[in-house]
C-alpha cells in the first residue's frame, strides 16, 4: 500500500509538469485552432534560461522563475507574430508543418549556442525530504506541486475574472463576432500565447531543478506527451488539460510500477490512439458543432 | 515581368546551393598534403590517420576525450626528432549515429586517404565502419567498443577491426566476482539500458553473479535519455539486495544514482566504464558517490611515471584531466604509429603487423587474441569517496 501511495506522489509530480505545459497546448488549440508543436521547446528554453540566470548569473530560484516565464512569454509572442500571425488564413496543415519548423530551429539554434551536453543546475533549492508516514516527499515535489495549482488559480483567474480572459474566450467561440464586438484579436491571441509560454517556462525551470539535467532535445517527449495529456483532457478545455497531465503522470508511472518499465512511454500513446478512436473530444472537450 | 524575375532567382539560388555543396565536400578534407595513400610511406611524406569520434550528441564526452588523446599522441609523434614521417590527425563527427558513422569512414578513407582510424568511442558507431573498412583494407581500432562479439561478423572476426579495451561480457562477469567476493554481497539488482551495452552487461553480470552464488532479486530497463527513474527505484526498493548494479552510460546513472540515494537506498551501488565521466560527478552530486565502484581499464590512483606525464601534457594541452577514453585513444593511436613506423606500410601489410602486435601503454600491456581481435588485459575496479577516486583493485575473470 505505501508502494503504492509513493507511485501516486511520484505520479502527481510528472503529472504537474504535463499539465502545465498541456495548459499551454489547450489555450493556444483553443483560440486558433493549431496544435503548437513548438510548445515542447518553448519549455526547453525555459529550461536553459533558469539554468543560465542560475548557473552564470547567480539568480536565486523565484527570481530565476520569474526571468524564465518572461523570456518564454515573449518569445511564444515572437514566434505567435513571426510564424504563425501570417498564416491565419491558410489551410490548418500548413500552420501544422510551420510549427514544426520552428520546434526545429528552437531545438538546433540552442545546440549550436549552448553545445549538446547535458547540464546540470546549480543547487538553488534546498533539497530534504520529508517522511509522512509511509511515503516520502522532497522538497522538490511540494515545490512543484505548490507551484503548479498557483499558476493554475491564477490562470483560472485570469481567464473567468479579467476583460482579456473574457476576449480569449470570445475569440475562442468565433472570432469575427469577436471582432465586430471591439476586441483587438491580434493583440488576444498574443496574449494568449504569452500565457501558455510563461507556464511552459515554469515547467522547463521546475524540471531543471528537479531532475538536475537539461539537453537541447529535452522538449521533445514532454511536448508530445503534454499533448496527448491536453487531447485526453478535452482539448480547448482548461480544467481538461490539467486533469490530462495528471492522469497520464500518474498512468506512466503506474505503468512503471506494476507492469513493465519499459511500457511508460507505450501506454501514453496507447492513450491517445484509445481517446482518439472512443472519445476525440477528450474527457472535457466541447462537441462543436458546425453551424451553417 | 515578376514570374520571369522569381524564377531567375529560383534558378540562382539552385545553382548556388549546387556549387556551395559540391565545394563544400571538397574543402572539408583537411591541408593540402601531395600524398596519395600508397602502399608505403617515406619520409618526408605525410600520413593521415583518421579519426572518426562522437564530438556531438549524448555521448560527446567520450568522443572529444578519445579525439583529444589521439591527437596527443599525434602530435608527441610529430615532436619526434627522427621522426620517419609526419603525421596529420584528419577528424570528423560521427555525431553518435551508426549511419553518419558509417558515412564519415568511408568518407575518411575514400576522400582523405587515411592510412588508418581510431575510433568511433561507442560499439554500435563503430562497428558500422567495420565493413566498409575492411572492404577498403583500412584498419580500423576502436578506443572502446566494449560491445560483446562487436569485432564479430557471423562468428568470425572482421579482418580490419581492432580494440584496444576489454569486452562488456568480461566487464559484467568482472563486477560480479568483485561484487561477490570483495565486498561480500549476496543479492543484486540490476537497472540496465535498452541498448546492446546495457543489455549485455546486465546479462553476463547475473549469470556471473548467480552462477557465484548470489541472488539477483530484481531487474529493471531503462531507455537512453530517460530522466525520471521515481518509478523504478520505488519499486526496486521493496526488494532486498545488497548492490545495486547500474548497466549505463554516466547520463543516467549519474541520475539514477542521485534520486537512488535520495529515496534512501543506502547500499553498494555498481556499474560499468559507462561511469567514467567527470559528468557523473556533477550530475549524482558528490555527495552521494560513495559506496560506488565501476569497472575500468584506467585509472590515476597509484599512477606510473609513464601516466603522470601523459597527464601533464594532456592537462596542459586541454585545460582538463584526461580520463579513461582519452588513455585508451592514446593507446590505440600510438599502436597505430608504432607499426605505421615499423612497416613503412599502409593497407594490408599495416593490417598484419598490427595484428601480431605486442603492444605496452597506458592502459595495459597485450597482445591481440586472433579470434576476436580483442586483447586480454586485467579488469580495474575504481571506487569513489565523495566523488573522487581513492583506490583501485584488479580482477582477472576466469
Amino acid at each position: 500500500m505505501s508502494q503504492f501511495l509513493q507511485q501516486v506522489i511520484n505520479g502527481l509530480s510528472l503529472g504537474s509538469i504535463y499539465a502545465l505545459i498541456a495548459l499551454g497546448y489547450t489555450m493556444v488549440y483553443g483560440i486558433i485552432k493549431l496544435i503548437n508543436f513548438a510548445h515542447g521547446d518553448v519549455y526547453m528554453v525555459g529550461a536553459y534560461t533558469a539554468f543560465i540566470c542560475t548557473a552564470w548569473l547567480g539568480f536565486g530560484f523565484f527570481p530565476a522563475l520569474i526571468a524564465s516565464m518572461v523570456v518564454c512569454g515573449l518569445l511564444g509572442v515572437l514566434i505567435e507574430r513571426l510564424a504563425y500571425k501570417p498564416l491565419r488564413k491558410a489551410p490548418r496543415i500548413t500552420a501544422l508543418i510551420t510549427a514544426i519548423g520552428v520546434s526545429y530551429i528552437l531545438e538546433y539554434t540552442m545546440q549550436y549556442f549552448m553545445g549538446s551536453e547535458v547540464r546540470t543546475y546549480p543547487n538553488v533549492l534546498p533539497k530534504t525530504t520529508y517522511q509522512l508516514g509511509p511515503v516520502s516527499v522532497t522538497t522538490h515535489q511540494i515545490y512543484i506541486f505548490a507551484i503548479t495549482i498557483v499558476l493554475m488559480v491564477t490562470l483560472q483567474f485570469i481567464i473567468s475574472k479579467t476583460r482579456m480572459g473574457r476576449a480569449m474566450r470570445a475569440v475562442s467561440v468565433d472570432e469575427q463576432a469577436a471582432e465586430l464586438m471591439g476586441i483587438n484579436v491580434d493583440t488576444t491571441i498574443s496574449f494568449t500565447f504569452l500565457l501558455g509560454s510563461a507556464l511552459a517556462g515554469a515547467a522547463g525551470i521546475l524540471v531543471g531543478i528537479y531532475y538536475n539535467t537539461i539537453n537541447p532535445l529535452m522538449g521533445l517527449t514532454p511536448g508530445l506527451k503534454a499533448f496527448v495529456a491536453a487531447v485526453f483532457g478535452g482539448i480547448g478545455s482548461v480544467p481538461g488539460a490539467v486533469i490530462g497531465g495528471l492522469f497520464i503522470g500518474i498512468a506512466e508511472t503506474m505503468v512503471v510500477a506494476y507492469g513493465s518499465s519499459l511500457y511508460r512511454d507505450a501506454i501514453v500513446y496507447a492513450i491517445l490512439i484509445v481517446v482518439l478512436i472512443v472519445k476525440p473530444t477528450g474527457l472535457l472537450g466541447k462537441n462543436q458543432r458546425e453551424k451553417v | 515581368m515578376k514570374r520571369d524575375f522569381m524564377k531567375l532567382l529560383a534558378g540562382g539560388l539552385s545553382a548556388a546551393m549546387l556549387l556551395a555543396g559540391c565545394s563544400g565536400a571538397a574543402g572539408s578534407t583537411a591541408g593540402g598534403s601531395s600524398s596519395e595513400g600508397g602502399a608505403s610511406a617515406d619520409a618526408g611524406d605525410t600520413v593521415k590517420i583518421g579519426l572518426n569520434f562522437e564530438l556531438t550528441g549524448e555521448v560527446s564526452s567520450y568522443g572529444t576525450a578519445e579525439r583529444n588523446g589521439a591527437q596527443l599522441a599525434i602530435d608527441e609523434f610529430n615532436a619526434k626528432e627522427d621522426k620517419p614521417f609526419t603525421v596529420e590527425g584528419v577528424e570528423i563527427d560521427s555525431k553518435g549515429d551508426p549511419a553518419e558513422s558509417t558515412t564519415a569512414a568511408i568518407k575518411l578513407i575514400d576522400e582523405d586517404q587515411v592510412a588508418a582510424i581510431v575510433g568511433p568511442a561507442t560499439s554500435a558507431p563503430s562497428i558500422s565502419t567495420y565493413q566498409a573498412a575492411s572492404d577498403k583494407q583500412t584498419p580500423v581500432v576502436s578506443p572502446s567498443a566494449t560491445q560483446v562479439d562487436a569485432m564479430l561478423n557471423n562468428g568470425e572476426p572482421y579482418e580490419y577491426a581492432w580494440r584496444v579495451c576489454f569486452e562488456d561480457s568480461y566487464q559484467g562477469a568482472a563486477m560480479a566476482i568483485y561484487a561477490y567476493e570483495t565486498l561480500g554481497d549476496k543479492n543484486a539488482a540490476i537497472i540496465n539500458e535498452t541498448s546492446d551495452y546495457g543489455q549485455g552487461l546486465a546479462k553476463t553480470f547475473k549469470e556471473k553473479f548467480e552462477s557465484l552464488g548470489g541472488k539477483v532479486v530484481a531487474q529493471e530497463q531503462y531507455n537512453a535519455k530517460d530522466t525520471d527513474f521515481a518509478s523504478i527505484l520505488t519499486k526496486i526498493k521493496e526488494k532486498k539486495f545488497d548492490v545495486l548494479y547500474i548497466a549505463g552510460y554516466y547520463g543516467e546513472a549519474g541520475l539514477i544514482i542521485k534520486q537512488a540515494r535520495e529515496s534512501g537506498i543506502d547500499c553498494n551501488i555498481v556499474g560499468a566504464d559507462g561511469f567514467e565521466s567527470e559528468k557523473l560527478a556533477e550530475l549524482a552530486g558528490k555527495e552521494n558517490l560513495n559506496k560506488v565502484w565501476y569497472t575500468t581499464c584506467y585509472t590515476t590512483v597509484n599512477a606510473s611515471d609513464e601516466l603522470k606525464s601523459f597527464i601533464d601534457d594532456y592537462t596542459a594541452k586541454y585545460d582538463q584531466a584526461p580520463n579513461m577514453f582519452s588513455a585508451l585513444a592514446y593507446d590505440a593511436t600510438n599502436l597505430v604509429l608504432d607499426q605505421l613506423a615499423a612497416t613503412g606500410k599502409t593497407g594490408a601489410e599495416l593490417n598484419e603487423a598490427i595484428k601480431k602486435a605486442d603492444f605496452s601503454g597506458l592502459t595495459g600491456s597485450f597482445t591481440f587474441d586472433e579470434k576476436t581481435h580483442t586483447p586480454k588485459k586485467t579488469v580495474l575496479v575504481v571506487n569513489q569517496e565523495d566523488g573522487v577516486q581513492t583506490e583501485v583493485d584488479e580482477v582477472e575473470v576466469k
